[in-house]
């Protein structure tokens, strides 16, 4: 069947530069997901039409379908993660688009009927298992092709997730506009066309994606390696060589997995919040100075940092190795959230947006380089597996990034704090969590050798 | 076709959306420096 893992295997001849847009594909639709939010306002006016009727629903409501989302997302990745790696990239991209467009039509008819648990169950189930399926379906399959820049193939991909919402956004917009009429906000028939648009978008990477034939290897001048957590690739005694494959069920019992799990969740969690409240956070610490129109423009520009910061970083880590790059993403992040309040002080918004946009380039960068990481501890074999267990840091994170920002602001306000100080504490708790991000990363050895992979007969 | 075109097309394919959005959003941010 031409979905099978053996159709999919690479002729002579074929560039393994096809392979970047073929995942590029997948991750620029599924990025779609963080553009969600232009949908809640048309979703609880659907009723009223110009203004929320008693029977419209509350945005608090409306709020659970991008959470289910995620939700699904990180436990798809864990659930399916071993299947992806037998079935092949080309059948878990399919199903992939199958469950994500499909999510959007279930999630169509939720919205003609009124009944929100069916947008639920579309969006943010089918959807969600879609989003989980697509987020990690090219990684391996890149690192093969790769294996000389892992960092930055992956990052090319992970990078297409943090720009898919600049083109889910304008698309969705322009979609209701054409859509709407006196009688409708056009949201379930902009739900039908997504659905289609991300269908055929996805089938393109479905047919470009290639595995690489057994043996094959780049043609390139250096010899390609895997490095140490330290960035060389010297090997020592006890320790499983830079990139030896370790079982994606022993990878989880080491204490490597659960620190780079800390490292990724600690890295999101501090970025995860401010992405979340950027927009009336940039309105509050300057209030006079920045604008609805501003404060949207600076979510724009953090958005592109954290797409451009995805490849830039990632990029950087096959250079100056993995442990290196999270070290600098901790130590400038710490340094930058502690200096933000001062700039409120100070009133500089350049320093302030100068600022946000570095960590929010480090919060991608978190993202991409992972995958590479995971790489050079565990091996290529059950990297994709090992990766879906890994993003569970990422659901933690989604749920306690927006909770810290969200409930320490509304707390220091309920004491008395002025709003524009209202996000002092909170931006020193984040640096706290960096710092701890540090440590954990500052303890990642290589992996022992007993953990490494000896073949079927040993399980 | 030779390979060298079909993987110019592949990168065309994913890039004119992608060079699409961010123009949008860049076109947007220049309200913060006015």
């Amino acid at each position: 069947m031409f979905l099978d893992r053996e159709h999919s295997i690479a002729p002579q001849g074929y560039s393994r530069w096809r392979v970047p847009p073929a995942a590029l594909a997948i991750h620029l639709a599924i990025g779609q997901a963080y553009a969600f939010s232009v949908f809640n306002l048309p979703l609880s006016t659907l009723v009223g039409i110009d203004k929320a009727a008693p029977t419209d629903w509350k945005l608090s409501t409306i709020g659970w379908i991008f959470s289910t989302a995620i939700i699904c997302l990180g436990l798809s990745a864990f659930t399916f993660g071993r299947w992806l790696e037998e079935a092949g990239p080309r059948k878990a991209m399919f199903c992939a688009a199958v469950c994500f467009a499909g999510g959007f039509f279930v999630a169509a008819l939720g919205v003609q009927l009124h009944q929100i648990w069916i947008i639920y169950l579309g969006y943010g189930v089918i959807g969600g298992i879609g989003l989980g399926l697509g987020y990690i379906s090219p990684v391996s399959t890149l690192i093969k092709w790769f294996p000389d820049k892992p960092g930055m193939a992956t990052g090319l991909a992970i990078m297409g997730f943090g720009g898919g919402a600049m083109i889910g956004s304008p698309l969705a917009v322009a979609l209701m506009a054409h859509f709407k009429t006196p009688t409708s906000m056009g949201v379930a028939e902009t739900f039908l066309a997504m659905g289609a648009i991300y269908f055929v978008f996805m089938m393109f990477g479905v047919f470009t994606v290639r595995l690489p034939a057994p043996g094959w290897t780049p043609n390139v001048a250096r010899a390609p390696e895997a490095q140490t957590p330290m960035g060389g690739s010297a090997r020592r005694a006890g320790h499983a060589p830079p990139g030896a494959d370790v079982h994606v069920d022993e990878a989880i019992k080491t204490k490597q997995f659960w620190l780079l799990w800390a490292v990724l969740c600690l890295n999101v969690t501090a970025g995860i919040g401010v992405l979340g409240q950027a927009s009336p956070m940039i309105q509050e610490m300057f209030p006079g100075v920045i604008g609805a129109a501003a404060a949207a423009g600076f979510v724009g520009l953090l958005s592109l940092a954290n797409m451009v910061g995805r490849f830039v970083w990632s990029s950087c880590s096959d250079i100056i190795g993995r442990r290196m790059t999270y070290m600098i993403f901790f130590v400038l992040g710490a340094a930058l959230y502690a200096a933000i309040p001062t700039t409120g002080r100070l009133g500089s918004v350049t320093y302030f947006v100068a600022f946000y946009a570095v960590i929010l380039s480090m919060y991608g960068g978190g993202f991409a380089t992972i995958p590479a990481y995971l790489r050079d501890l565990f091996g290529v074999m059950h990297v994709g597996a090992i990766h879906g267990r890994l993003l569970t840091a990422w659901s933690v994170a989604g749920v306690a990034g927006p909770v810290l920002v969200n409930y320490i602001r509304e707390y220091q306000i309920a004491h008395g704090v002025a709003k524009a100080n209202a996000y002092s504490v909170t931006m020193y708790i984040m640096a706290s969590l960096l710092i701890l991000g540090f440590v954990a990363n500052y303890l990642v050895k290589p992996v022992d050798a007993s953990y490494q992979w000896k073949g079927a007969a040993h399980g | 076709m030779g390979e060298r075109v079909k993987v110019a097309l592949a990168w065309l394919v994913v890039l004119i959306p992608a060079v699409w959005g961010v123009g949008q959003v860049v076109s947007k941010s220049a309200a913060l420096f006015k």
